[in-house]
């Protein structure tokens, strides 16, 4: 019953400082499950910064972070991927050195079971065993994880499934990011967080990526999204929160937020065009 | 009492020489991101050119004091120019490779000048001790001081008041922003380079005149106690390593006062494990900063491995295999032989610095953990020789993973730092743990090789059980990186932030890596033993560590094909070319420059 209420994610005073700099000011937030929050704001507005906090890559000053209703604040991120939360990076964080084959499948390394039992203390010698000898059941789950893969690439047509085999660092910088988002989906998230996914991309890959972001959305997924470009950010999201100076400074509907005057301060007022292909380079 | 203000004057001395090894490593760090491990290298240098002056030419000690300053900051811009400028733009292990081989060759081309055996460098002050308090000092303690203190304030006038000084803090502050101000970096990476080989350089003078005594083994131990200060005051600090230095100092003298002379070292070492692993960013550090920035470069080289055909490798290995059956010499056996354990060890590298990208530089403690083992086994408790060897792996595997663990949450240069301090550890504590390692007189009378009650004392025997196990590990270890683990190793290895948000905990891959990796190597020692039936604490030195990662480098990181071409090309190719066997060292350093220069990718390919 309790499920109905609690937020599948929820943020409360959570602050980060850097030095005299607070990076992250008192941000409240709540999601709940299936939607879609897009977080906007000019650079250095701390946007970034709150996703390491929600994934474990940086620990909160003060404040909590809960997810169903666990608070996770401070946990490492290897757990909070093994409870469900991915994400991607804004300045693209693929394997350069993988296969995308491979790199989709680390997206998938939290799914393994049958070549990680969980079994205390001996855990770990197990998996070394069980990778070694690759019994049946080790090498099933293996095969299916990359029919798994095969089915994720396919959602994005015809530009990665050709460059299966090949290093990730030979890819173009649309296609990292690509695959970057393919990785988070082979984990099963329950919680997904996209970095600026489009940054870098012309307008026709960013309109192939808003409509796979408006796919997942209807797929039930919950997604906090980062974006500078306006466009996609009011037509996917059911709420906009708007950051300055680490602080929240405007939420709600897209279309309201939009004409807040201090939205439009926190713009205009740091001379900054809402151009995104700019804010990228950063 | 008075004895314990000797201690102290003696460890401020002592912290005063490792301060001017220590500035110059922060004063690098600062400007390139780059710990100098050719550091020790040029205060060697330094004590040579001053024991030429000093007993060849008989200058005077002011001009002894200017010689080795100017021929050591020549040193220093040589390898400057020569040697880390064309690697500015290639990825981060680049620089760090080539210091450890420059320091090789400097080491070499030492000691084939001067020949390895000891040499004293007179003081040139009068002998004489002042009564100071309770304790005494000499005029020679005054002298250290003096020049420590001197150059500090020189230094400081530099950075604050000159024009080039101020271009080296901003250099250090911010590299991009410093270059778009019109800061001239090349230029400020020469000053730094040129100030930190003289003051290393006349380091190594005095210390040589303090103990009135230099040979080639002060390199390595001026590089380890400089990176130690520097670490310990902070990477970059020019302050802290001044403090660090006096601390370490401290610390090393006190030590030795309680606990002996041999314990020097390991007070030093352990200090720098524990200042890495609680306070990484040195003690002066705030306790949190800003989460290091998102990596842009790769750490090694991307490249696409060589594809070698599955009958190409068969037909090899099985004239491998049947070589013996061939009338050939025992030379070649014995040759081969030497491959096949150094390309076990090479396996054990090639996976730890290669797949995970952890480059170990203490890697021969590996050998040393399972060499002891399996040799202490088979001589106390006569446990069949193949069972030894077998329990000398696990030993390694367990104890030298548990003894790497406090480096895991570090990374790049810090990896390679920590693990050789770990590596000199171990070999402090074979030394010093007498009741179970025999200490300084080693272990003889190992009992040779033998399988099921049969001796193989022959060198076709001993040939055909190396290659064996090679081929067995090579293979394990091929099946390994078929796995999910082989990627999950690779993607540690690329970046490590984006694999923990991806349930990748690094302590238990890294763990499970060193597992493997520490037994492959812990079964090449145990062999070892057995083969030599001789062992002390200095069979596997730093010199094996160092040329394991040359055979590494040359196959190609991570490449297990590679590692075992890499060994019979580094161990064949000399005797093919009959080189003797002092210049060795010296080529492998040579291969390993032109390697980072010119193939990083090695020669089968990073995989």
């Amino acid at each position: 019953m309790a499920e109905q209420h609690t937020p599948m994610l929820s943020l409360r005073g959570l602050t980060r400082r850097f030095g005299g700099l607070t990076a992250v000011d008192a941000i409240d937030l709540d999601l709940t499950k299936g939607e879609l929050i897009s977080i906007i704001g000019p650079n250095g507005a701390g946007k970034t910064t709150l996703f390491n906090l929600v994934t474990g890559l940086d620990r909160p000053d003060a404040g909590k972070v809960s997810f169903e209703g666990q608070d996770i604040t401070g946990l490492s991120p290897e757990r909070l991927a093994a409870g469900g939360i991915a994400r991607t990076f804004q300045l693209g964080r693929v394997f350069g050195n993988l296969s995308v084959m491979d790199n989709v499948l680390i997206g998938a390394h939290t799914r393994l079971r049958a070549v990680k039992p969980a079994v205390p203390v001996i855990g770990p010698l197990l998996e070394l065993g069980l990778a070694l000898l690759r019994p049946a059941s080790v090498r099933a789950e293996e095969e299916r994880l990359r029919e798994e893969v095969k089915a994720i690439l396919a959602r994005f047509g015809e530009r990665l499934l050709p460059r299966i085999d090949q290093p990730a660092y030979s890819l173009s910088y649309a296609n990292r990011r690509r695959v970057e988002i393919a990785r988070a989906l082979a984990l099963k998230p329950r919680l997904l967080l996209l970095d600026e996914p489009t940054a870098g991309m012309n307008p026709t890959e960013t309109a192939e990526m808003q409509g796979l972001v408006a796919e997942l959305k209807a797929e039930g997924l919950t997604i906090l999204l980062i974006e500078h470009k306006l466009e996609m950010v009011m037509r996917l999201s059911d709420r906009v929160i708007v950051m300055d100076e680490g602080k929240k400074i405007a939420e709600g509907p897209g279309e309201v937020v939009r004409g807040d005057p201090k939205v439009i301060e926190a713009y205009l007022g740091h001379g900054l065009s809402e151009t995104p292909e700019r804010e990228s380079v950063v | 009492m008075s004895s314990w203000l000797d201690y102290t004057i003696n460890g401020l001395i002592v912290g005063n020489v490792y301060a001017l090894v220590a500035v110059g490593l922060a004063l690098i760090f600062g400007v390139s991101r780059l710990i100098n491990f050719a550091q020790g290298s040029i205060y060697l240098v330094g004590a040579y050119i001053g024991w030429v002056a000093v007993v060849q030419l008989h200058t005077p000690l002011p001009l002894t004091i200017i010689v080795v300053a100017v021929a050591a900051a020549i040193v220093g811009l040589i390898i400057e120019r020569f040697g880390l400028r064309p690697l500015q733009n290639s990825v981060r292990i680049a620089p760090l490779l080539a210091t450890i081989g420059i320091s090789f060759v400097l080491d070499q081309l030492v000691m084939l000048t001067f020949s390895p055996n000891p040499r004293a460098l007179p003081s040139q002050l009068p002998d004489v001790r002042f009564q100071v308090g309770g304790g005494t000092i000499g005029p020679l303690d005054l002298l250290i001081a003096g020049v420590g203190l001197t150059s500090a304030l020189l230094l400081f006038v530099f950075l604050r008041y000159s024009k080039l000084g101020w271009a080296v803090r901003a250099t250090a502050q911010d590299r991009d922003a410093a270059m778009q101000m019109g800061v001239d970096v090349n230029h400020v990476n020469q000053a730094v380079f040129g100030i930190a080989a003289a003051l290393g350089g006349v380091s190594g003078l005095l210390v040589g005149m303090y103990y009135n005594q230099i040979d080639t083994a002060m390199s390595l131990q001026a590089t380890l106690k400089g990176v130690v200060a520097e670490v310990v005051g902070g990477a970059g600090n020019v302050p802290g390593a001044v403090i660090g230095s006096l601390l370490l100092g401290l610390v090393e003298s006190y030590g030795v006062a309680v606990f002996g002379t041999s314990y020097r070292n390991l007070f030093a070492f352990l200090l720098l494990v524990i200042v890495l692993v609680l306070r990484p960013n040195g003690l002066f550090a705030s306790a949190r900063q800003a989460p290091p920035e998102p990596l842009t470069g790769t750490f090694i080289a991307p490249s696409r491995p060589v594809r070698i055909p599955r009958w190409a490798l068969l037909v090899t290995a099985g004239v491998f295999a049947i070589l013996p059956f061939f009338p050939v010499s025992f030379y070649v056996l014995q040759t081969l032989i030497n491959a096949w354990l150094l390309g076990m060890l090479a396996l054990s590298l090639t996976l730890v610095a290669g797949t995970v990208g952890q480059v170990s530089l203490g890697h021969a403690a590996l050998l040393a953990i399972g060499a002891y083992t399996s040799a202490l086994l088979s001589l106390t408790l006569s446990v069949p020789v193949g069972l030894a060897i077998i329990a000398g792996g696990l030993m390694s595997a367990a104890l030298g993973t548990l003894l790497i663990s406090p480096s895991f949450r570090l990374r790049g240069h810090y990896v390679s730092i920590a693990t050789l301090a770990i590596g000199e550890i171990v070999s402090l504590v074979i030394l010093n743990w007498e009741s179970v390692t025999r200490g300084p007189i080693g272990i003889s009378g190992i009992p040779p090789l033998s399988l099921f009650g049969y001796d193989l004392v022959s060198p076709t025997s001993i040939y055909w059980f190396s290659f064996v196990v090679l081929v067995v590990l090579a293979l394990l270890q091929g099946r390994l990186l078929g796995s999910h683990l082989g990627r999950s190793f690779r993607a540690i290895r690329d970046d490590d932030i984006a694999a923990r948000a991806y349930g990748l905990g690094l302590n238990r891959y890294k763990s499970l890596a060193f597992i493997f990796g520490g037994f492959a190597a812990g079964v090449s020692g145990g062999i070892a033993a057995h083969l030599y039936s001789y062992i002390n604490h200095e069979t596997f030195n730093t010199q094996q560590s160092i040329l394991a990662l040359t055979v590494v480098i040359l196959g190609g990181l991570g490449n297990v094909v590679g590692a075992i071409v890499g060994a019979v090309a580094l161990v064949g190719l000399p005797e093919v070319f009959r080189i003797a066997a002092e210049y060795r060292i010296l080529i492998y350093g040579i291969v390993l420059l032109l390697l980072v220069r010119f193939r990083p990718q090695g020669l089968l390919g990073t995989i």
